[in-house]
């Protein structure tokens, strides 16, 4: 059953954080903006990306450094890849394929979409 | 911390009270959302807060001090953004620099970026203002005073969208750490993801006083179809979308965002129910 839920802010915040640094808007060993500069742009209290600073520690995404900022960890993009790709296969692949078997379409068409794709993103 | 102690206020001698033995505890470094329909007591709370009313019963005190007896070290701690109020006749630069000596702690610092923020001419004339513009010019000041104690009523009536949208970006920035504020308001959309904590008055009683933390770890709020409503849902509301949904959170479920709308509507209904 499908609910429709939004994530904790502060998870979505993480979330776009991560985002960033993929996208290498925040290089590894870059400074990210300050919390406030994050409360700021998303219009949030600062306690909440505090929340989201922890849990992006505990996820060793990024480190303090006492009294100069917050930066990207070494080896965060490689491990926000990971993470993601867990959560793709564990949440949003199950639920494609779901989607498959109940519109009566085949891996085939799959690949076959996966092909043409591919020859649009090459030329 | 402001610690209001049974406190019984009425407006009239012959009138019910207003508020009948109430209390409430407020730390410091926090941002409350005082929440509640209309006439429920929030502004006459805020002025009893300030001093500006006097309980008929019990205490009001600020850092153990009472209110009422309005000292000089107490009121320089304090500031109240009225939901309706006059300026005079002045240049705003002027109005800072006539009322700054009062507030010890006043940052220029923090005028800059909050008349920036809300574009705001130093130069001009208070009293030829838009009332938004007056509005912002009251809370740039109000936020200025870099007070301990910061209450606003009703702070985003009167401001058009993008305003409430630099409102909300001022007080993210200039709410750090050791400041209070609590916000009286029924404009729940325009002050959702700024707190974190909430009050909910009804009848002068409190119905709730819970951080958003906890709320969100007890609670999930979310959209659920029509025939899934399950044992820990606690409170629906029929929308396009399907039930918007106040139920207990399980174990393992991941936090979801506060919808303060749902809280509001879910808590109040419950308590008139009852």
């Amino acid at each position: 059953m499908i609910y429709q839920n939004e994530r904790a802010i502060y998870v979505k915040i993480a979330d776009r954080v991560c985002d960033d640094i993929l996208s290498g808007k925040y290089q590894e060993d870059e400074r990210v903006p300050s919390v406030r500069e994050l409360a700021a742009d998303y219009e949030v209290n600062t306690n909440t990306v505090l929340r989201t600073f922890d849990i992006l520690q505990r996820d060793e995404i990024i480190y303090q450094k006492r009294g100069i900022g917050v930066f990207v960890s070494p080896g965060a993009r490689h491990k926000i890849r990971i993470a993601r790709k867990r959560e793709f296969r564990q949440h949003e692949l199950p639920e494609f394929l779901r989607r498959l078997r109940l519109l009566g379409l085949t891996i085939d068409d799959v690949v076959k979409a996966w092909n043409e794709d591919s020859e649009e993103t090459n030329s | 911390m402001i610690e209001v102690q049974n406190i019984t206020f009425s407006y009239s001698s012959k009138g019910t009270p207003v508020f009948d033995n109430f209390c409430l505890q407020l730390e410091q470094n926090k941002v409350y959302g005082l929440l509640g329909e209309n006439g429920t007591g929030k502004s006459t709370l805020l002025y009893l807060m300030m001093g500006l009313l006097r309980p008929n019963k019990g205490h009001i005190t600020v850092e153990k001090v009472d209110v009422s007896r309005r000292k000089r070290t107490t009121l320089q701690q304090m500031y109240i953004v009225p939901e309706e109020f006059d300026l005079p006749q002045m240049r705003f630069t002027d109005y800072v620099e006539t009322y700054r000596p009062f507030y010890p702690a006043f940052s220029d610092d923090i005028l800059r970026r909050c008349t920036e923020e809300f574009h705001l001419p130093l130069d001009a004339r208070l009293d030829q203002l838009s009332m938004g513009d007056k509005k912002k010019a009251l809370m740039s000041f109000a936020l200025a005073t870099n007070v301990p104690y910061l209450l606003m009523d009703e702070p985003t009536n009167g401001l058009d969208v993008p305003s409430k949208k630099q409102f909300r970006k001022v007080i993210a920035t200039t709410m750090t750490e050791e400041r209070t504020l609590i916000i009286a308001t029924h404009q729940l959309h325009d002050v959702e993801a700024l707190l974190d904590h909430v009050l909910i008055l009804q009848r002068s009683q409190l119905l709730l006083n819970a951080s958003v933390a906890e709320l969100c770890e007890k609670y999930t709020f979310d959209v659920r179809p029509e025939d899934d409503l399950t044992d820990e849902v606690l409170y629906t509301e029929r929308t396009p979308q399907g039930n918007a949904t106040l139920s207990l959170r399980q174990p393992n479920d991941e936090e979801t965002s506060l919808n303060l709308e749902l809280l509001f509507n879910a808590v109040t209904s419950i308590n008139n129910q009852n």
